[in-house]
């Protein structure tokens, strides 16, 4: 599914904001992820405690471009990951507004083409666009990042009408629901819309139970591809009776 | 001579990046370097000569989203 790796799971998680090291592990544990996401930033305290730790939870990390502006930033910053963390995996974030956090899509399709050609197994954090998914495609991409809401919005799908016609554009390509979700319910949505994971970290470590929110999420997403793969039931307009009308006693 | 080191100005003694890391006392195995905004891979720090106001990234694993 993801550049040859099939996890069991389709919840992919962040590993930020945690209130502390010993819930980050748990909570990972709890999601029951087998893909995690990490960055790259000047050491500061606790940089050894998190480079065991992530090597603890036994999962693939999937390292990003965060906070980068600019292509060159972030073909850098990819490049410093990949020796860092021994992947050629890299979330490839291009932010082009400060308030949004919104991606520059000219930026990011610069930046794919060059990590594409260089080798990465690039994971595009885009928009619902379907010219700029074609652009990334072409660059080299295998998977697309859609965002649901702006990072750490929490609002869920801010686009379902769009979301929904970019899974069917794209009917080969991983999709992954990353950004913006804020409870279970908007990750099950995302899977029984048929995208193919979900990645979020917000949700989970400013929880109030962080560890509890993660079994949640576990469960909704499980739930919600679930049914993606049993097919939901169309909807009406109008009433229609399920008990058979067949049979009824003659009581008036 | 004074380079910028992690956005801090440093005196250093240093001649390549491979000592500068040393002096500052990084973590060289887990650290990955950048000169002037270009990633500088780990086998080539020793050939890297810094050069007065030269601007050194050192960079570590960090939790992220």
């Amino acid at each position: 599914m993801f550049y040859g790796f099939t996890p069991k799971s389709r919840l992919m998680l962040g590993t930020a904001q945690y209130p502390s090291p010993r819930v980050l592990s748990d909570a990972i544990a709890a999601s029951e992820a087998e893909i995690i996401t990490v960055s790259l930033r000047r050491e500061g305290a606790g940089g050894a405690g998190f480079r065991d730790l992530i090597k603890a939870s036994g999962c693939r990390l999937l390292p990003n471009t965060a906070g980068c502006h600019s292509a060159r930033e972030a073909v850098t910053t990819a490049q410093m990951a990949r020796e860092l963390f021994g992947t050629s995996w890299i979330k490839l974030e291009v932010i082009g507004h400060a308030d949004t956090l919104q991606p520059d899509p000219f930026a990011l399709v610069e930046a794919a083409r060059i990590l594409c050609s260089d080798g990465f197994e690039v994971f595009p954090y885009t928009t619902e666009d379907l010219i700029l998914g074609e652009k990334l495609i072409e660059a080299g991409c295998r998977v697309l990042m859609p965002w649901g809401a702006p990072i750490g919005s929490g609002q869920g799908l801010r686009h379902e009408d769009a979301l929904h016609t970019m899974r069917a554009h794209f009917p080969d390509i991983p999709l992954v629901i990353d950004a913006g979700i804020g409870a279970p319910s908007q990750a099950a949505k995302a899977m029984e819309m048929g995208f193919d994971a979900v990645l979020l970290n917000t949700a989970v470590a400013r929880a109030g139970d962080p560890v509890t929110m993660a079994r949640a999420f576990a469960g909704a997403v499980q739930a919600g591809r679930l049914a993606h793969e049993a097919g939901l039931m169309g909807r009406r307009d109008m009433a229609m009776a399920s008990t058979p009308i067949f049979g009824m006693a003659a009581l008036s | 001579m004074r380079v910028e080191l992690n956005g801090e100005q440093v005196e250093t003694a240093a001649a390549t990046l491979s000592e500068l890391i040393e002096e500052q006392g990084l973590a060289a195995p887990s650290v990955a370097t950048a000169v002037n905004g270009e990633f500088v891979p780990r086998g080539m720090r020793d050939g890297t000569a810094l050069t007065e106001g030269a601007r050194i990234e050192v960079l570590s694993p960090m939790q992220g989203g």
